[in-house]
């Protein structure tokens, strides 16, 4: 990352406010509990669901609304895998890796993605459209090897329908 | 193709005395919603539970029934709620749904949530009635999104029938009952890191004792069900033990139904409910039509990641806790997975161990540091790169993470597959080591 980028993002940073709508729904997350704390991965999930990925500025702005401290946001927030602490792409592509999809193709389905998009799990396409992520099994072991793009769920396609399936999601 | 949890479950002949939690699911896999459930005997065992029974009659149906836990650990359900302490005591109590699942070959939470609602949450008002609990959370992997839309439809149902909420029929029971969705991490499904994980913490395990019927959720009593435990209870109030009784095949020590599949490389992979006792050779055979063409059956998993693999003539064994146990591992949650002759179990062990330890917590040594040290001599043996000894040292952390050596079960759980493809399979992962220099010279 270039210093101007990074100085960029850190005024981004200082400035991150959370929307009247993300307080709100914080809010009614943590009216299901007895205790606050116990909404800060809802919470995470709703920025994210706003902004992508959880940018930093978030994480003070979460703890002061929930009334933990920010260290303990963070510790929540690093330790799920599927709340995000960098910019991801527009898309989100998991694909199981777990056993059964490993004995119904997982590798070959990889390799496809792989020489399609160029990158491999954890990575992020340079145009920023899709990051690809492994995921434990999404219990449709019997359809075969499975990905889910976003909120989508397939299964029972060969490398080449997944590959067309991308041209779905621009 | 986009994918439902649409299969063979929907098209089998059920009937509601031999198929207490499918018999209601529809021939096109579209959720029953309350109208239909109702009209399908819904809410009849919570009718009754909540007109005819004290919170102690309940909790000696469960116990008598024999229900076991069907989150892979076969804990008897009535001894558990039998932990909780008198309902005098503390207050507020509350009633976890355990539906987390992501133990890879584990896939029937997914249909029975998603097509059936309602006898979840139906199963869960009863048991906090009898639990005394008055908040309930159904703990839901973040994944699984159509089943989070469909339960979250099917409780704003039932609170506006009255079946949920405050005063539920009239009764003076008042229960309130949430869907919490997760945010990854397959360590949530253990339950004390569930309870940490519902807390908003980090999911690392919490050492027992306490357990958590004593110091649970909030520092208070609670008791954590999966969701096919939970899902029993409704019939087993509804129709009686002697009926429950009846359910398992005969030499069974296990009583009811189990949502059983095969899945891999045979003809017609699928989950189905079926009386516990059935023989894995049924299951593979009749059900699951045997393997595909050109494929022949090399080993076996009975119930999950977790479950040691077994060899074709192992398909003999009754599927139930003590059937499996004779054959010397565990039913785990009763999905079986077919390995065919095209898998290297080399292979097949790396994969399932780069699983594991990316999933470890990394809260105690032997699990953190033993599972991806596993997952590189792995990585080795399958490039037939591997060292001597290496064979053995796997070998050890199978002994160094077993059962009892770890904070959790996760370590025990990764590598009783680890300690059996190498019991059955050894030549395989000899195979993997590499010729060394002088021996090649001598050979
Ligand atoms: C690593 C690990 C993961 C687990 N995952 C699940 C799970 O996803 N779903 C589940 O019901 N139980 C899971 N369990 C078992 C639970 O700890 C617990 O035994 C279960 O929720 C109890 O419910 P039951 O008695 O109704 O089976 C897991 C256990 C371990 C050690
Ligand atoms: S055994 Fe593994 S998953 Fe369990 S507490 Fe230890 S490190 Fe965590
Ligand atoms: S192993 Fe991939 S869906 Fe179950």
């Amino acid at each position: 990352m270039t210093t101007q980028t990074q100085s960029a993002q850190l005024i981004a940073t200082s400035r991150f406010q959370l929307s009247p709508q993300e307080r709100a729904d914080i809010e009614h997350a943590i009216s299901h509990y007895p205790d606050a704390r116990a909404a800060s991965i809802d919470a995470l999930k709703i920025v994210q669901a706003n902004h992508g990925w959880v940018p930093d500025g978030a994480i003070p702005e979460i703890a002061g609304v929930l009334g933990i401290p920010a260290s303990d946001v963070e510790g929540v927030a690093t330790f799920y895998s599927q709340i995000f602490r960098v910019p991801v792409g527009r898309h989100i592509v998991r694909l199981c890796d777990s056993m059964v999809c490993y004995i119904n193709g997982h590798e070959d389905v990889l390799a496809a993605l792989r020489a399609k998009l160029g990158i491999g799990y954890g990575e992020t396409t340079t145009d920023s459209r899709f990051t690809l992520l492994p995921v434990c099994c999404l219990g449709n072991c019997d359809k075969g090897s499975t990905l889910m793009i976003d909120d989508d769920t397939y299964g029972g396609l060969t490398p080449e329908q997944v590959v067309e399936l991308l041209e779905k999601y621009a | 193709m986009r994918l439902s949890s649409w299969g063979p479950s929907n098209t089998i002949a059920k009937t509601p005395e031999t198929h207490p939690l499918t018999w209601r699911l529809r021939d096109d896999g579209q959720p029953v919603w309350l109208a239909e459930y109702e009209s399908k005997n819904g809410y009849a065992g919570l009718r009754k539970a909540l007109g005819e029974l004290a919170p102690a009659d309940i909790v000696g149906l469960v116990k008598d029934s024999g229900l076991k836990g069907r989150g892979g650990a076969g804990f008897p359900t009535g001894v558990k709620w039998g932990l909780m302490p008198p309902s005098d005591g503390v207050t507020p109590r509350y009633l976890l749904c355990n539906a987390d699942e992501m133990e890879p070959n584990t896939w029937k939470d997914r249909l029975l949530m998603e097509q059936m609602p309602h006898l979840l949450i139906e199963g869960m008002i009863i048991s906090a009635r009898a639990l005394a609990a008055t908040t309930g959370y159904i703990f839901l992997r973040g994944e699984y999104v159509d089943a989070a839309r469909n339960l979250n439809r099917a409780l704003d149902e039932a609170r506006a029938a009255g079946l949920l909420g405050s005063n539920i029929l009239g009764s003076g029971f008042d229960f309130e009952l949430y869907v919490h969705t997760g945010a990854g991490r397959y360590i949530c499904g253990e339950e004390t890191a569930l309870i940490n994980s519902l807390e908003g913490r980090r999911a690392n395990p919490r050492s027992k004792p306490p357990f958590p019927a004593a110091v649970g959720v909030w520092g208070k009593p609670t008791c954590v069900n999966n969701v096919e435990t939970l899902s029993n209870v409704p019939a087993i109030v509804a129709n009686g033990i002697q009926w429950y009784h009846g359910l398992a095949r005969p030499g069974s020590e296990d009583h009811g139904t189990k949502m059983m599949g095969f899945s891999g490389k045979v003809k017609n992979p699928g989950v189905w409910e079926l009386p516990f006792g059935v023989t894995a050779r049924e299951l593979f055979e009749d059900y699951a039509g045997g393997m595909r063409d050109g494929y022949t059956l090399k080993a076996w998993q009975p119930g999950g990641a977790g479950t040691g693999f077994l060899l074709p003539e192992h398909l003999e064994a009754q599927m139930y806790a003590g059937g499996i146990g004779k054959v010397g591992t565990r039913m785990g949650t009763g999905l079986a997975m077919a390995v065919d002759n095209s898998i290297s179990m080399v292979s097949l062990l790396r994969n399932m161990e780069e699983f594991f330890a990316r999933e470890s917590c990394g809260w105690c040594t032997p699990c953190r540091d033993g599972l991806p040290w596993s997952v590189k001599i792995l990585r080795a043996l399958e490039r037939g790169e591997g060292q001597s000894g290496d064979v053995e040292t796997l070998l050890g952390l199978v002994g160094f993470l077993g059962p009892g050596k770890t904070f959790c079960a996760h370590a025990p759980g990764a590598v009783e597959p680890l300690g059996s493809a190498i019991k059955y399979f050894r030549d395989e992962f000899d195979a993997g080591v590499a010729v060394q220099p002088a021996q090649a010279a001598t050979a």
